[in-house]
C-alpha cells in the first residue's frame, strides 16, 4: 500500500475523488445560479429541486419508456429547461419588478411543491439508477482505482461548465446577454429581444440543474430530498465566490468539493460543515467572496 | 382609543380562549405566533430576510430541554437561559450576516443556520436524530405546577403577551423608527450618520432572542426538543407564516402562524398528511403572486377603502 509521511494514499486518494465528484455537481448548480442571477437578480431556490426532477425524468424515462443513459441526458436538460421558461414566462415575470426577496420566496414555493409532489409520487427511501453499460468498469491507476462513471462525471461538467464559461465570456451572444444585464433598455433600443434572452437564460441556467441531475442519478439515490441537501451547500458556495463572476461560481465549485473532500479524510466528524465554516472565515475577511467585485 | 378597545377586546379573548378550544392547540398557536412576531421583526421592520432563523427556536428549545432534563432548576430560569443562549448565538451570526445586503443576507443565514444544524445532530446533549424527549414542565418559582394544561396556557399566554409588548414597544420606539428608514432607504439613513449595520446587529439580537424564548416555551409545552425544530423546513415555516398574515404588519404573524398552525393540525391526522407541503407551497406561490400584503394587510387595505 502506497504511504507517504504515514498517510494511506489510496484513501486520500479516494476522498479526493469523490470531493472533485461532489464539486462538479457544486459548479454546475452554482454556475446555473449565477447566470440566472447575473442576468434576473433572482435567487433561484428552485434549483436544488430542478437537480432532483432531472434525476427522476432520468429515471422515469428509462422506467416508463425504456429511454436510455445517453438520450436523456439530452432531452431531460431540455424538458427541465422548458418547464423553467414556463416558469419564467408565468410566475416569476409578472414579480420581476418587486423586491429581489419575492422571487426568492416564489421559488422556494415551487421546490416545495415540487419535493412534496415527488415524496407523495415516489416515496421518500429512494430509487437506484444503474449506471450505463458503456460507463462499467474502471481503470487501475498507481494509487488508486478509478471508476469509469465517476471520471466520466468530473469530465461532462468541466466540458459543460468551460464552455458556457466561454459562451458568455468570449462570444457575441454573451456580450449581449451582458450588455442586457448592464442596461436592458439600451440594448432594447438596439433591437435586441432582451425579455426573450432573459428567459432563455433562465432556461438554460436551470437545465444545466436538470442535467447535473441525469449525471447523478447513478451515483447517489434517486430521492425526492437529494435537492434540498444539495442546495444549502450551493449557496453556501456562491456566498464564499461571489456572485460577480461566472468562472468564480465554476472554480469555488470544484474548490469546496476538493476541501469537502480532504476534511472527509483528515477530520470526518467536520465533513458536513467544513464549507459553512469556510463561508464564515470568507465572510469575515472578504464580505463580497473571493471573486465577488464589492457593491 | 379605538386601538386600545381591539387590544383589549384580544386580550379577553386570549383568557377565555381555552374553555372553548384545545389548551394545548393553543399554546402551539402561541408558540408559533411569538416565533413569527419575532422573525417579522427583522422582515417586516428592517426589510432582512432571515432564512435560518429556526436555529435561534431550535437552540432555545434544547437548551431549555436539556438543562430541564438534568438540572432540577425552575422553567422560569430555564426559559430563561435557552432565551439567552439563542440571544447570544444571535448576536455572532448576527454580527456575520448584516455584512451582506438582499439576497445574500438570506442566503448567509441560511448557510450558518445549517452549520449549527449539523452540530445540533451531532453533539451528545441533544440526543441526535431521537431529540430530547420527557422533559419536565417543573413547578413555576418553584411554587406553581404547571403539569396541568391550563396552568401551562397561562404560563405560555404571560410569556406571549411580554414577547409581543417588547416588540410592540421597539417598534414604536426611536429605534424602531430608524430601523424603518433603514428598510424604507438605508442609503438614506447611511448619509444621515447612523451606523445601519449596528442597528440591524441589535434588532437581529433581540428578534433571535425572542425566537429563542418561543422555543423554550415550545419545548415545555410539548415536553419535547427535535431536529424538525432547527431544520431549515421551520425557516420556510415562519417566513410562510408572516407573509400570509402580513409582514411588517403587527398582528399579522399572529394570524399567520394560527392559520398555518391550524392547517397543520387539521391535515397531518387525515389523508392529506402528504400533501402539507405542497399545499405549504402552493399557499406561498399564491401569496407572493396575489396577496403580496397577507391576510392582516389587505384587511386593513379594505377598511381603509370603505370606511
Amino acid at each position: 500500500m502506497a504511504t507517504l509521511f504515514g498517510i494511506n494514499l489510496f484513501a486520500l486518494s479516494g476522498q479526493l475523488l469523490v470531493g472533485l465528484i461532489n464539486g462538479s455537481f457544486y459548479a454546475l448548480l452554482s454556475l446555473g445560479l449565477a447566470i440566472i442571477f447575473g442576468l434576473l437578480k433572482i435567487i433561484n431556490f428552485a434549483q436544488g429541486a430542478m437537480y432532483m426532477l432531472g434525476a427522476f425524468l432520468a429515471w422515469m424515462a428509462l422506467q416508463y419508456f425504456g429511454i436510455n443513459y445517453w438520450v436523456a441526458l439530452v432531452l431531460v436538460p431540455l424538458a427541465v429547461g422548458g418547464f423553467a421558461i414556463l416558469i419564467e414566462r408565468f410566475l416569476v415575470r409578472p414579480i420581476a419588478k418587486e423586491d429581489h426577496l419575492y422571487s426568492l420566496l416564489l421559488t422556494f414555493g415551487l421546490a416545495l411543491i415540487l419535493q412534496g409532489l415527488f415524496t407523495q409520487l415516489y416515496g421518500s427511501s429512494g430509487l437506484a439508477y444503474q449506471i450505463p453499460a458503456e460507463l462499467k468498469g474502471g481503470t487501475k491507476l498507481p494509487f488508486m482505482y478509478l471508476p469509469n462513471y465517476r471520471a466520466w462525471i468530473i469530465i461532462a461538467s468541466l466540458v459543460v461548465c468551460a464552455t458556457t464559461w466561454w459562451v458568455i465570456e468570449k462570444t457575441k451572444l454573451g456580450a449581449y446577454l451582458r450588455a442586457g444585464t448592464e442596461n436592458p433598455q439600451l440594448m432594447q433600443g438596439f433591437g435586441i429581444n432582451v425579455p426573450l434572452i432573459t428567459t432563455l437564460t433562465f432556461g438554460f441556467g436551470v437545465a444545466l440543474a436538470g442535467f447535473a441531475g441525469v449525471l447523478a442519478a447513478p451515483v447517489y439515490s434517486v430521492s425526492p430530498e437529494m435537492g434540498s441537501n444539495i442546495l444549502i451547500v450551493v449557496f453556501a458556495i456562491v456566498v464564499i465566490g461571489g456572485m460577480g463572476s461566472i468562472g468564480g461560481a465554476i472554480l469555488t465549485g470544484l474548490m469546496m468539493g476538493v476541501v469537502e473532500g480532504l476534511t472527509k479524510f483528515f477530520y470526518p466528524e467536520a465533513s458536513s460543515t467544513v464549507i459553512f465554516l469556510v463561508m464564515v472565515i470568507v465572510l469575515l475577511l472578504k464580505p463580497a467572496g473571493l471573486f465577488g467585485k464589492e457593491a | 382609543m379605538k386601538v386600545n378597545k381591539l387590544y383589549l377586546s384580544l386580550f379577553g379573548l386570549s383568557l377565555v380562549a381555552p374553555l372553548i378550544l384545545y389548551p394545548v392547540f393553543l399554546m402551539k398557536v402561541l408558540c408559533f405566533a411569538l416565533f413569527a412576531c419575532a422573525f417579522n421583526l427583522l422582515l417586516g421592520f428592517v426589510g432582512l430576510l432571515s432564512f435560518g432563523h429556526a436555529i435561534f427556536l431550535g437552540t432555545g428549545g434544547y437548551i431549555t430541554g436539556s438543562l430541564m432534563l438534568n438540572t432540577g432548576i425552575t422553567p422560569e430560569l430555564g426559559i430563561l437561559a435557552g432565551t439567552l443562549a439563542a440571544g447570544v448565538l444571535g448576536a455572532v451570526y448576527g454580527k456575520l450576516a448584516v455584512k451582506r445586503e438582499g439576497i445574500y443576507f438570506a442566503m448567509v443565514t441560511l448557510a450558518l443556520a445549517q452549520l449549527a444544524f449539523f452540530f445540533y445532530l451531532q453533539a451528545p446533549f441533544t440526543g441526535g436524530e431521537d431529540g430530547l424527549q420527557g422533559v419536565p414542565r417543573g413547578k413555576l418559582f418553584g411554587l406553581i405546577d404547571l403539569s396541568d394544561n391550563m396552568v401551562m396556557y397561562y404560563f405560555v399566554l404571560a410569556i406571549f403577551l411580554f414577547g409581543f409588548w417588547l416588540i410592540h414597544r421597539t417598534i414604536h420606539s426611536p429605534f424602531g423608527q430608524i430601523l424603518k428608514a433603514i428598510r424604507e432607504n438605508e442609503p438614506r439613513a447611511v448619509s444621515l450618520g447612523y451606523n445601519v449595520n449596528d442597528y440591524k446587529w441589535v434588532a437581529f439580537i433581540i428578534s433571535s432572542a425572542l425566537a429563542g424564548l418561543a422555543g423554550s416555551t415550545k419545548t415545555l409545552v410539548f415536553q419535547l426538543a427535535s431536529l424538525t425544530d432547527v431544520h431549515w423546513h421551520m425557516s420556510g415555516e415562519v417566513v410562510l407564516m408572516t407573509l400570509l398574515g402580513g409582514m411588517g404588519t403587527i398582528f399579522g404573524p399572529v394570524v399567520g402562524a394560527g392559520v398555518v398552525v391550524t392547517i397543520q393540525n387539521y391535515l397531518s391526522g387525515g389523508e392529506l398528511g402528504n400533501y402539507i407541503s405542497i399545499i405549504m407551497g402552493a399557499i406561498f406561490i399564491v401569496c407572493v403572486l396575489a396577496f403580496r400584503s397577507g391576510i392582516v394587510g389587505e384587511f386593513q387595505k379594505m377598511v381603509k377603502k370603505n370606511f
